[in-house]
């Protein structure tokens, strides 16, 4: 079976055609949504449901989005995802690497079997543990308070996680390097704080991403744990407007893009980090 | 993995004949990691074993508990409901793992070729991973809406009156699947990529030599050299799937007549709507099985190809 030079150089341009036409359709389909909602986001509220529809609003409408700043404590709910997720993405990167350091680098007793415990737990669903925890909350008085949404994800799964990512890169940083500062009398701290910290920025920045990302999206902590408006995340307060009948889309839709779009924007300027971070994690995992 | 366990061994012996910090190491280690550790045993370990233990009692919201043994487990097994739901959550597992490896593979395969402009497509692709679930399903039962909703705009343009999609029995998982396929699909297909460049140059360089086409040098060389990637991301989408709450909480709300309602959903509606603690935790330690099960066999296959590549 062998074919002509000829025909394998057009069936190629070709295939190439086909290629781009292919993505090109896909991602228009995954860009729709957004464009749908910065659309109606600009809308009058008349004209939302308007047939046919109407990519580019005439007029365009900005006072949906001061509205909704106005009608409810959307800055409330903005701080509340903001200040969570940067704590828990800090406990998470202190305290994961600060036990990755030690499975990687420290010959304590137990450490095997501590690590492999430790990394049997990332499978426990969330959903298991929930109905004991919310009791044990409710019992303590924790309920409807941001403790749980920070304490949990940084020895849940997710802090699991970071251990693990964390110890795979001291495990490839070289010893020497360790050696030396023994010599010149650093202890194990200062190792750690001055050595092998800053030679982790690239785990660790992979980590920030994953960490804030997962607090900043989580839906069924706050669900549980939280039921007072003015402690609610993002996600959660979003989720309540569609329980209201008749749905106020246009304001709705400027709500969500005020959500969305700051984390667009890192995810554009970070993008490399975050999808070779992806690709590494889950590769190695 | 069998170098760093060299390295480790070697790398002991050589300190702890002349570092003094590795007399205390185990003091130091403990230190280290005992936030960690800690964490772990108090809001993982405890609730589990917690867990367990309320399902084999009768936990109502108030009252006193009582313990009844396996009978939870006996009413699920007898509940016409938990099949029901046990079912919707198989269509949907398997509606969705093979509609998102799919369209990932196919969409990683010229994205991990070298045409130009697949660095953009690679973005745009990924962007949904990163925009929150519950935005993402708000928006698309937006556009799913029966009257003027985006969607049946554009039918209507064709001259199609459409469905009432997220209120219809029959159609309602289907969207559902097609706009969670949308939302994830992106992660696979990065971690497809990636996959795909390791595969050494010259296997195609010598399969286009022995005259090889585009598909043969696909089912031969490409998937093989990927199986390993391949199967470990659809176990990890098989559990994901098994764990789909957000966009049905959003999207449907478990029905129109329960026709969406699954696993999560049930647990999250009788622990947390209907307050039966015990059931619910009979119910999550369900979940729990299923999912410890997959994690198993994926551990195992893993096994398998490390020792096989080594």
């Amino acid at each position: 079976m062998r074919a002509d030079h000829l025909s394998i150089r057009r069936w190629d341009r070709l295939s190439g055609l086909m290629q781009y036409a292919f993505l090109t359709v896909v991602s228009a389909v995954m860009l729709m949504p957004f464009l749908w909602m910065v659309s109606t986001s600009l809308k009058e509220p008349a004209k939302v449901f308007l047939f046919p529809p109407q990519f580019i609003p005439t007029p365009i409408r900005l006072s949906n989005y001061t509205e909704v700043l106005q009608s409810i404590p959307f800055h409330l709910f903005y701080w509340n995802s903001v200040y969570i997720a940067a704590l828990v993405t800090l406990g998470t990167i202190f305290f994961a690497s600060l036990a990755g350091y030690a499975f990687a680098r420290i010959p304590f007793w137990g450490r095997g079997v501590v690590f492999l415990l430790l990394l049997s737990t990332m499978m426990i669903p969330n959903e298991v543990i929930a109905i004991p925890m919310f009791l044990f909350l409710r019992e303590i008085g924790l309920i409807n308070t941001h403790v749980p949404l920070i304490l949990l994800p940084i020895f849940g799964a997710g802090g699991v996680f970071g251990v693990f990512v964390m110890r795979q890169f001291f495990l490839g940083i070289p010893k020497e390097l360790e050696e030396a500062a023994m010599v010149d009398g650093y202890s194990r701290a200062q190792i750690y704080s001055r050595i092998m910290m800053p030679l982790a920025k690239p785990a660790i920045a992979t980590l920030v991403i994953f960490t804030f990302l997962a607090s900043w999206n989580d839906f069924f902590d706050p669900l549980i744990y939280i039921s007072d408006r003015e402690l609610m995340t993002l996600p959660l307060a979003l989720s309540l407007f569609t329980d209201e009948s008749g749905t106020a889309w246009h304001h709705l839709m400027s709500a969500s893009v005020m959500a969305t779009l700051p984390l667009l924007i890192i995810f554009f300027f970070a993008q490399k980090q975050f999808i070779e971070g992806v690709s590494m994690t889950g590769l190695k995992e | 993995m069998q170098s760093t366990v060299v390295n480790r061994e070697a790398g002991v012996k050589k300190r702890r004949s002349r570092s003094p910090l590795d007399r205390d190491a185990n003091r130091t280690g403990w230190l280290f990691v005992a936030p960690m550790v800690l964490g772990f045993a108090l809001l993982l370990f405890i609730p589990l074993m917690m867990a367990l233990y309320m399902s084999l009692t009768d936990w109502p919201l108030l009252g006193k508990a009582s313990f009844v043994g396996l009978d939870n487990y006996q009413a699920i097994f007898s509940d016409k409901e938990f099949w029901k739901v046990l079912g919707n959550t198989l269509y949907f597992a398997a509606g969705l793992v093979p509609l998102n490896i799919g369209l990932a593979l196919l969409l990683a395969l010229p994205l991990a070729g070298k045409l130009p402009g697949m660095g953009l497509f690679r973005t745009v692709l990924f962007i949904p991973v990163m925009t929150s679930l519950i935005v993402w399903s708000i928006v698309w039962k937006y556009m799913f809406a029966t009257d003027s909703g985006f969607i049946n705009q554009l039918l209507q343009l064709l001259g199609v009156t459409g469905p009432s999609w997220l209120y219809d029995e029959s159609l309602a998982m289907p969207v559902v699947i097609i706009t969670s396929v949308l939302k994830n699909v992106g992660l696979n297909m990065v971690l497809f990529i990636a996959a795909l460049q390791q595969v050494p140059v010259h296997l195609y360089e010598a399969a286009k030599l022995d005259g090889a086409n585009k598909f043969t040098t696909f089912f031969r060389i490409t998937l093989p050299m990927i199986t390993h990637t391949l199967f470990l991301t659809i176990i990890m989408t098989i559990i994901g799937s098994f764990k789909v709450f957000g966009q049905i909480y959003v999207m449907t709300q478990g029905g129109p007549v329960g026709s969406t309602e699954v696993l999560v959903y049930y647990i999250w509606e009788k622990a947390f709507k209907l307050y039966e603690f015990g059931y619910a935790s009979a119910l999550a330690y369900v979940l729990f099985i299923i999912i410890l099960a997959l994690t198993l066999l994926q551990w195992g296959l893993r096994k398998r190809w490390v020792m096989h590549e080594g």
